[in-house]
């Protein structure tokens, strides 16, 4: 099998260490040759973050680069206009369409693109906007953003719905294991 | 058993189960977690140590009791670690000694892009270098046998991708730890010159051993599959070459960069056309090749500078066919900051405010550098901030001395600020300086450290003094203050930069990010009273934005500091 890639973007701080380690450890359990790659430190510190996971039957590069992501899970508008050029020509970008203002934008010395996914569609991409957060709120917590477009990326993947709930289970403390489980069922079958 | 560890882990699981007893480290991105994985072991010592020099010479010692023993620190905490280093070299190792050290190029987290290899050459010290988790479990568990087998410390070079980069690790059986028996041995381990004169030829004779190990070891291998393009690469630069050529191309892997096979690499090079060394940073390998005589294609054709990946070598060989596409529009950097309520802010705003001049120092709060505050002048290296203030005010005197402010965090002022204060105490410049205590080492993920009352296992432990400790330095003058409170803060700067003495500020106040801290009520504007005067948008809070001209506090990030209300001059913000 020809290795995936799958982008996870988003803001420092929303979570996407979680969502990376949830697919990271269902792959290996899957049986799959599997390689996650993220950066600690000063960028976590609201930047804008990015973590890879690859898959296949012989992974080497840890890191996507461009033209090459089957899957970019955004957590961010913004963000998944700016990681957009590693999407695959047949690629998918999984989107929140929650904005967070960047630095710059808030002190005004730049513009937030706010129509920039309309603009992605036109140039040919397949993208999937959802208002994740208000599916997060319904589910329990506004942080289970990350798991509400895990259930919806989940579809892509070639693994039951119940291996996606096993996998929750066992990565996810035992006391936001129903909430995570109810944020993964509203964007699977959103 | 098979695990999918991070880079790091599977270095501290490899130090773990080659029998190590004892580590010792000061915490920097990207190496901090081997040791925090290490701490969770309750049969072996662990410890942050306040900086790397210490950290190092307590491996050294644990060494000489007889102990397998391991210290970590980031590419630059080497520097700091390198006096002993150098000298470690001479006195060799009695329990196995492994220094982990992590490079960062591209520098996601650092001041520089410095190569590490250059230390194992300069010291004389057998360096490892692993290409993903596997290899960092094996070659950090094996490094012990090569350390004592060659009486030497041995250096294990990670760097940024592969400490971070999780990958399927499967373990082999621990090496139970063992205290090896202590016998003086003045000849091996009083280092004074008629002593070290000995032991000088003795690290020449090693290294040629280790050149003879390194022409036919496990971690140098080689892949013949053309002879018309041959790469010599290593570390994650092999991942690279071998996701874009697979098999297409002769492949010498170097997982040993000190010291680098002769022989091997001849024989690679007499059997294919063309040779390229494919190396991130410096031309360390490239340039043992070509002192070798032999002709080869590297530097002007891969970057001295940031990182590499697939894209870099299939562009480099003409065959990248991948093409993404892009939105027009403009997209905004989205730099990091400063956390909403994060302590630095209040003491930053005060001294952008006043104009101060500010010498900045290596942490969470060198972001007072980006804008709005703007607030930085300089930042170089851990503890410079200090130093560095005595120096401008020495070159300027009097005009600057009542203009210009070092800050430096708690962990930092531990790590190499205090001899900065007694120089400034005992070559009396009227130097003020501010710790910004947020009780913790921030940047590196919430490590403990000397002033914070708790050891790396979360124990309680002794609690140095910050302001007894300045003033046992020499410092007369020291407060304290609470960076939530704008209007102490400046009252503390301008008296403390007014008085013709040297003084300290502590500026105290833990991190807003700490579990110990409960966040208050978010605060909220008040649209009607809200004059869109921008007053406070000038803090540089992620919280608050303008919406329609007027501002507006993200309940979801606000943690209630305050620190807005009080510049709000319209009481909009309740």
């Amino acid at each position: 099998m020809e290795t995936k890639s799958i982008m996870i973007v988003g803001v420092g701080g929303q979570g996407s260490l979680l969502a990376s380690k949830l697919l990271g450890r269902l792959l290996v359990d899957e049986g799959y040759d599997v390689k996650v790659s993220e950066v600690h430190g000063m960028s976590q510190r609201g930047g804008s973050v990015v973590t890879y996971v690859r898959f296949g039957d012989k992974v080497y590069s840890p890191i996507i680069t461009e033209g090459e992501a089957d899957i970019i899970i955004s957590f961010e508008k913004l963000e998944a206009a700016r990681y957009a050029k590693y999407l695959k020509k047949d690629g998918l970008v999984v989107v929140n369409t929650q904005q967070i203002d960047p630095m710059p934008v808030i002190i005004g010395a730049a513009q937030y693109p706010e129509e920039v996914l309309t603009e992605l569609t036109d140039k040919g991409l397949n993208v999937e906007a959802m208002d994740a957060l208000s599916l997060a709120i319904q589910a329990g917590s506004p942080k289970a953003v990350n798991i509400v477009l895990m259930g919806r990326a989940a579809k892509q993947f070639d693994i039951p719905y119940e291996r996606w709930i096993t996998a929750i289970e066992n990565t996810v403390a035992e006391r936001f294991v129903e909430m995570n489980k109810k944020a993964f069922d509203l964007g699977y079958n959103y | 058993m098979k695990k999918l560890l991070i880079g790091n882990q599977a270095v501290a699981c490899g130090l773990y189960d080659g029998g190590l007893g004892v580590v010792s480290s000061y915490p920097g991105t990207p190496s901090t977690e081997i040791t925090e994985f290490l701490s969770k072991y309750d049969d072996i010592h662990s410890e942050w140590a306040p900086n790397e020099k210490v950290a190092c010479e307590v491996a050294y010692g644990a060494s000489l009791a007889g102990a397998r023993s391991s210290c970590a620190m980031k590419h630059v905490g080497l520097n700091v670690a390198a006096d002993p280093l150098f000298t470690l070299s001479y006195t060799g190792v009695n329990g196995g000694m492994v220094i982990c050290v992590a490079d960062d190029p591209a520098m996601h987290s650092s001041q520089n892009e410095q190569d590490s290899r250059h230390y194992a050459i300069a010291s004389k010290v057998p360096m490892l270098e692993p290409a993903d988790s596997q290899e960092a479990y094996t070659f950090a568990k094996t490094a012990f046998e090569l350390s004592e087998k060659y009486d030497t410390p041995v250096i294990l070079r990670m760097c940024t991708r592969i400490a971070h980069s999780q990958s399927i690790v499967e373990f082999s059986e621990k090496v139970p730890a063992v205290i090896k028996d202590y016998e003086k041995n003045p000849d091996k381990y009083i280092m004074m010159p008629a002593k070290a004169m000995k032991r000088h030829p003795f690290v020449e004779e090693r290294m040629g051993l280790l050149t003879e190990l390194a022409e036919d070891c496990m971690y140098n291998t080689v892949e013949y599959n053309s002879d018309e393009i041959g790469i010599i690469t290593s570390g994650c630069s092999y991942l690279y070459v071998k996701e874009v050529m697979g098999d297409s191309a002769s492949i010498l892997k170097i997982g040993m960069p000190n010291p680098l096979p002769v022989k091997l690499i001849k024989d690679f090079a007499s059997k294919v056309k063309k040779l390229y060394v494919i190396e991130e940073l410096d031309p360390v390998i490239e340039n043992h090749v070509r002192a070798l005589g032999i002709d080869v294609i590297g530097k002007e054709k891969f970057s001295i500078l940031g990182e590499f990946s697939q894209q870099t070598i299939a562009e480099a060989f003409g065959m990248n066919d991948k093409v993404g596409v892009s939105a027009d529009s403009v997209i905004p950097p989205r730099p990091p900051m400063m956390c909403a309520g994060c302590p630095h802010r209040g003491m930053f705003y005060v001294l952008s405010k006043n104009k101060i001049t500010v010498h900045g120092d290596i942490g969470c709060y060198t972001l007072g550098a980006v804008a709005p505050l703007n607030a930085l002048d300089s930042t170089l290296c851990m503890g410079a901030s200090i130093s560095g203030l005595h120096g401008y005010n020495v070159a300027r005197g009097e005009e600057t001395e009542k203009k210009s402010v070092a800050v430096i965090g708690d962990s930092t002022f531990m790590h190499s600020g205090m001899t900065g204060l007694v120089n400034i105490s005992y070559n009396a410049t009227n130097s003020t300086v501010i710790i910004l205590d947020n009780s913790i080492t921030g940047m590196t993920g919430h490590q403990q450290n000397p002033t914070t009352g708790y050891n790396i296992k979360g124990e309680i432990a002794a609690k140095v003094d910050l302001e007894a400790l300045c003033k046992a330095l020499g410092i007369n003058r020291v407060r304290v203050v609470d960076p939530y409170d704008l209007k102490a803060c400046e009252t503390a700067v301008k008296e403390e930069l007014a008085v013709a003495e040297p003084s300290v500020i502590i500026s105290r106040r833990p991190c807003v990010l700490l579990k110990s801290v409960k966040a208050k009520p978010s605060l909220n504007v008040d649209a009607d009273k809200c004059k869109s005067c921008k007053r406070c948008m000038g803090l540089g809070c992620p919280a608050i934005s303008l919406k329609d001209g007027k501002a507006k506090i993200d309940n979801t990030l606000c943690v209630g500091c305050g620190v807005c209300k009080q510049l709000c001059a319209f009481d909009a913000i309740i």
